[in-house]
């Protein structure tokens, strides 16, 4: 299950992020490198284990349904790279 | 060639919370933009989700009403794309292990009813809004929805008309307003539809490819885009075309639909338990909780009208097609109107006007307290049927004015006294001895026709059964 | 004066020797003098510690003073601290100044201990030699030349070179404790849950912990005693009684049962940190303990199933840094898609890329199954085996990095070499189990850490362990020449 240029490209694209032509060879490399690493897991028989997704077997605690937040704006438009009337601004999104 | 139509529903319902679904932000509907985005909203760096008690309630009422098995332990995951106004870039959704299990609606349509399997219903989060042409060539976000908690419920391929996806939208619609979990506003995005069609050869075993149709939030278009899209998928089929799997959206403008500019290909969500949720288990104490505190369901009250209070399945069904209708119903019975008459005076006279005037029963300037004394005048014979629709219409204009004040005002009170009655009738006999004659060789109509004559005769005021009464007893002497 | 404990200090101020403002200052002007050569800090704020110390000095004048009041501690970069630039080490978020306080920042501020300052880190905390950090590679005050390990390199290096009494650092795969083992202080990683992950940016959500790093583990502890607690806005925070971590310590050790792991000692150990490792367990032999030989059979499977969980957790935790709403934006962008691609191309350092695209490749439909599914299966091997071996012992021992530091540039094209620093560290990260690293000895003028790991919420009765062993050396008391 080698990792290759075409899936390389699939993930850099789901994962919105770009590869220079320079980084391409060196990345695939590296990448091949850390799955070979990962693919030592295949050795393993795992039927029959349930996953483990949490470190403890606890529950899901709840929240009481309350409006506790007020409005963060003065606070937190100026942080953001571009706003207008009081919205985030970005390139027109194409539906 | 003959077709079968395939549809399945997923609708999406904003839960009638205060909060968000994992914040402590406002969940309401329409404030100034960005008001309500608070740091989990945002998506800010080292923010985490804590789920909504509210929401979980209303997931397991929802499991209650349509009798599917609430899971005793469901999980959380992720839904990974990029999207401007999805600020994580991952929705907090329900993949495996969802809240609610596999459950059915009925419904009816065209006199037939018809149940409707639901495979699940699972809590997930609204995503924010996106305003495009903000100014040239730019898009606004406005993170006000962004975290508002829904719940998605989604169908099996049961329908199998644009009258039965309408059918099971409507009665969905009805049921999670009814139960408390959703204010129904469709046009502010509260109950939205997403439908699946496909099509197949008359008793085909193999489902046809479907298209989705994306965010229909009206019933007209519901029925519009399905009509439109089962004959584009029919033409196409039948021309020899292919069907791809699409989302499609409908323009309600053209009332066509089309497919989104199709970037699903590329799509692959990426689904895995959200590390930040721990799995949610719910306890059967807490389900029967829930279930001791919800009302009657719409169907369970039906049968109840039918058995315990004499309606018909037609009236039963209609007065229980509405929570605020019932109630109205409810409070006429309560006020010892009689059931019948009252599931009648509804599903005519106040439901005509209501329609006339585009108004709902909660905003009838006839409430139920009227309505019930003006029903019991019709059962003491103080007016006439006929008299009490001239009440009905005279206090809907005048709501400051009571019943028997109406009736002493039209002059509608109806003759009962039997001396009174007894002179119109020996009048009206003593002016038609041809029409005696007549009924007595056997014509029927004769005898009606001396009933008007003796009605005219008293303006109407007569009570027409004891007019009858006498009128029989007096030819047969 | 360097090496005086928390608790020294802490008394030092409350009887006025020194005050809070003075001893703040004393910190400062040293992070002045070194940090221009160890690059431990990110970011200093004068005028804000001395604030915070002047009213942490009031506190201490009203008698208002609990155990850390009035005393600096060093804050990695990764905790949201309300008005400081909170940059994760990362040039996506070089100009965050955070709006609101991480529950660690919070508990600090609430008894009155002085920031002061966000020290750098790996970016995003991935690495383990401080070379990914945007803001530049951290050194280690025992040889410049040398990296203090990582993620949390910085602190690591503050505690080391003594520019802070106290420091905060996470592990997400021994981010604490392998920097500690590289520059001989002590660090505790505690159990997943109990100390909140509010305001701490997320790198891997099932396996992040903050904890403590400090010279000793009686500092450890007090340093505990305030972060630990459980918090609402953190659902996987465990809801648990505060304990109090001090109170344990002195308690005696005789009977103790030690596991000793024999994958711990295999290839890849370097021979003489085996050997100072050995000498450690033997000082526990003289104080009573009983030594066992256990198994963890599946440990050589850590770092597979750790580069698929971590990664793919990261993936999606990281999708958030889009130039939308704050943080970094590309200059120039042709449309939307051209907005997001170059702005996390240019946001993000290499290591993070890598790790985006590996955690996005094995949850990608087709490899799913494969990969994270049969990662979080062997997770639960890995579990298990612990708790098999808790059966039979108190506390495991072991190396807590298989080398001492190593030199910068050594590993960095190299991610393999580098991953295989966390070789003892990162099960416990799986298993959410609490572990500590403290001095055990020198390799060539070059500290050496010992691995303790206990069972769940053991936190208390490790530090006693360690504390006993610190009552007897003084391992941990050597410090880096040049910086006295």
């Amino acid at each position: 299950m080698a990792i290759g240029k075409k899936d390389i490209e699939k993930i850099a694209y789901l994962a919105r992020i770009n590869i220079s032509q320079e980084e391409s060879k060196k990345l695939e490399n590296k990448l091949i490198g850390i799955m070979s690493l990962i693919d030592k897991m295949q050795e393993v028989n795992t039927d029959n284990i349930e996953p483990m997704a949490h470190a403890l077997d606890v529950s899901q605690p709840l929240r009481e349904d309350e409006v506790i937040e007020s409005d963060l704006r003065k606070n937190i438009l100026p942080l953001a790279p571009e706003t207008e009337e009081c919205l985030f601004i970005v390139p027109q999104v194409i539906e | 060639m003959d077709w079968d139509i395939v549809i399945g529903i997923e609708t999406h319902i904003q839960l009638k919370t205060k909060s968000k679904q994992f914040s402590g932000a406002s969940a309401a509907y329409g404030n100034e933009p960005n008001s309500q985005a608070c740091l989990v909203s945002l998506a800010y760096p080292g923010v985490l989700p804590v789920l909504n008690h509210e929401s979980v309630n209303c997931a397991i009422k929802l499991g209650l009403a349509i009798n599917a098995k609430i899971a005793s332990r469901s999980i959380f995951a992720r839904k990974n794309y990029f999207y401007p106004d999805l600020p994580k870039g991952y929705q907090i959704s329900q993949m495996e292990l969802p809240i609610v299990g596999p459950g059915h609606l009925s419904i009816n349509v065209n006199g037939k009813s018809k149940s409707v399997r639901i495979l699940r219903a699972h809590l997930e989060e609204d995503a924010g809004k996106s305003s495009h042409g903000i100014s040239q060539g730019k898009t606004g976000i406005d993170l006000n929805r962004a975290g508002t908690p829904l719940l998605e419920i989604v169908t099996e391929p049961d329908m199998n008309s644009a009258e039965e996806a309408v059918a099971y939208a409507k009665k969905l619609h009805e049921l999670v307003q009814w139960i408390g979990i959703c204010d129904g506003n469709m046009q502010e995005g509260s109950f939205r539809c997403d439908v699946n069609v496909s099509v197949k050869k008359k008793g085909a075993e193999v489902l046809g490819t479907r298209r989705e149709i994306k965010n229909l939030n009206s019933f007209k278009f519901i029925k519009q885009a399905v009509d439109y899209e089962v004959n584009w998928q029919i033409e196409t089929l039948e021309d020899g075309g292919k069907i791809e799997q699409a989302t499609i959206l409908f323009n309600p403008d053209t009332g066509e639909t089309k497919a989104m500019r199709s970037k699903e290909e590329a799509n692959d969500y990426r689904y895995f338990p959200d590390p930040d949720l721990l799995p949610l288990l719910v306890s059967q104490e807490k389900i029967n909780e829930i279930k001791q505190s919800m009302p009657k369901l719409p169907d369970e009250m039906q049968e109840l009208f039918e058995k315990e209070l004499g309606l018909s399945e037609y009236d039963a069904s209609e007065i229980t097609a509405n929570s605020d209708v019932t109630k109205y119903f409810l409070e006429l019975v309560d006020s010892k109107a009689n059931p019948k008459l009252s599931a009648n005076w509804i599903l005519g006279n106040l439901y005509s006007r209501l329609n006339e005037e585009e108004i709902n029963i909660n905003q009838s300037p006839i409430d139920s307290s009227s309505l019930a004394a003006l029903i019991k005048r019709i059962e003491d014979s103080t007016i006439s049927n006929n008299a009490a629709k001239k009440v009905f219409d005279f206090i809907w204009d005048k709501s400051d004015i009571t019943v028997d004040e109406a009736i002493d005002e039209l002059g509608l009170k109806q003759i009962s006294d039997s001396g009174e009655i007894d002179t119109l009738v020996d009048e009206v006999l003593k002016n038609n001895q041809p029409m005696i004659e007549e009924y007595l060789s056997g014509k029927e109509k004769a005898f009606n026709a001396l009933i008007g004559q003796i009605m005219k005769a008293s303006k109407g005021k007569a009570n027409p059964s004891q007019v009858s009464e006498l009128l029989k007893q007096k030819i047969s002497k | 004066m360097l090496n005086l404990s928390i608790q020294s200090l802490s008394s030092h101020l409350e009887k006025k020797t020194f005050s809070s403002v003075e001893l703040t200052q004393f910190y400062l002007e040293r992070i002045k003098q070194y940090n221009p050569s160890l690059n431990a800090f990110i970011s200093i704020d004068e005028a804000k510690s001395l604030s915070m110390a002047a009213n942490a000095d009031e506190l201490i004048t009203k008698g208002q003073k609990s155990a850390l009041t009035g005393i600096p501690v060093a804050q990695k970069d990764i905790f949201c601290s309300q008005g400081w630039p909170t940059t994760c080490g990362s040039k996506m978020l070089k100009n965050f100044i955070a709006p609101y306080d991480a529950m660690v920042i919070e508990k600090f501020n609430e008894v009155g201990a002085v920031n002061i300052g966000k020290t750098n880190m790996d970016e995003f905390a991935m690495g383990s030699s401080n070379e990914t950090s945007y803001f530049g590679p951290v050194k280690n005050p025992w040889d410049l030349d040398l990296v203090p390990g990582g993620s949390s390199g910085g602190s690591a290096s503050a505690i080391a070179a003594r520019l802070a009494p106290a420091a905060t650092g996470t592990d997400t795969g021994g981010s604490i404790r392998q920097p500690a083992s590289l520059c001989g202080f002590t660090g505790l990683k505690p159990t997943y849950g109990l100390v909140s992950r509010y305001g701490m940016i997320a790198f891997a959500s099932s396996l992040d912990q903050a904890g403590p790093m400090a010279i000793s583990a009686e500092d450890c502890a007090l340093l505990m005693n305030v972060m630990s607690g459980h918090d609402k806005r953190d659902s996987t925070s465990i809801q648990r009684d505060k304990e109090n971590y001090a109170s344990k310590l002195n308690s005696p050790i005789k009977g103790l049962k030690i596991g000793i792991p024999r994958e711990f000692f295999g290839e890849g150990l370097d021979s003489s940190v085996h050997n100072v490792i050995d000498s450690a367990i033997d000082e526990y032999k003289k104080l009573g303990a009983e030594i066992i030989e256990i198994s963890l059979p599946n440990n050589h499977l850590a770092i597979p199933v750790y580069y698929v969980i971590a990664p793919a957790e990261a993936s999606s935790n990281l999708s958030r840094y889009d130039g939308v709403r704050y943080g970094y934006r590309t200059k120039e962008y042709d449309d939307l898609m051209d907005m997001y691609f170059k702005t996390r191309q240019e946001g993000f350092g290499e290591e993070v890329k890598r790790r985006i695209l590996i955690g996005t490749y094995v949850l990608s439909a087709g490899y799913y199954d494969a990969y994270y599914l049969k990662a979080q299966k062997i997770r639960r091997l890995i579990s298990e085996d612990f708790t098999s071996a808790f059966k039979k012992c108190d506390v495991i021992m072991g190396p807590s990095a298989p080398s001492v530091a190593f030199n910068a540039g050594e590993k960095k094209e190299d991610p393999l070499a580098m991953y295989m620093q966390d070789i003892y560290t990162i099960s416990t990260n799986l298993a959410g189990l609490p572990a500590m690293s403290i001095p055990a000895g020198f390799v060539s003028n070059l500290p050496v850490g010992l691995q303790l790991i206990g069972n769940h919420f053991s936190e208390a009765k490790l530090l006693n362990i360690a504390h006993s062993f610190q009552q007897n050396t003084d391992w941990h008391l050597e410090s880096a020449k040049g910086f006295e």
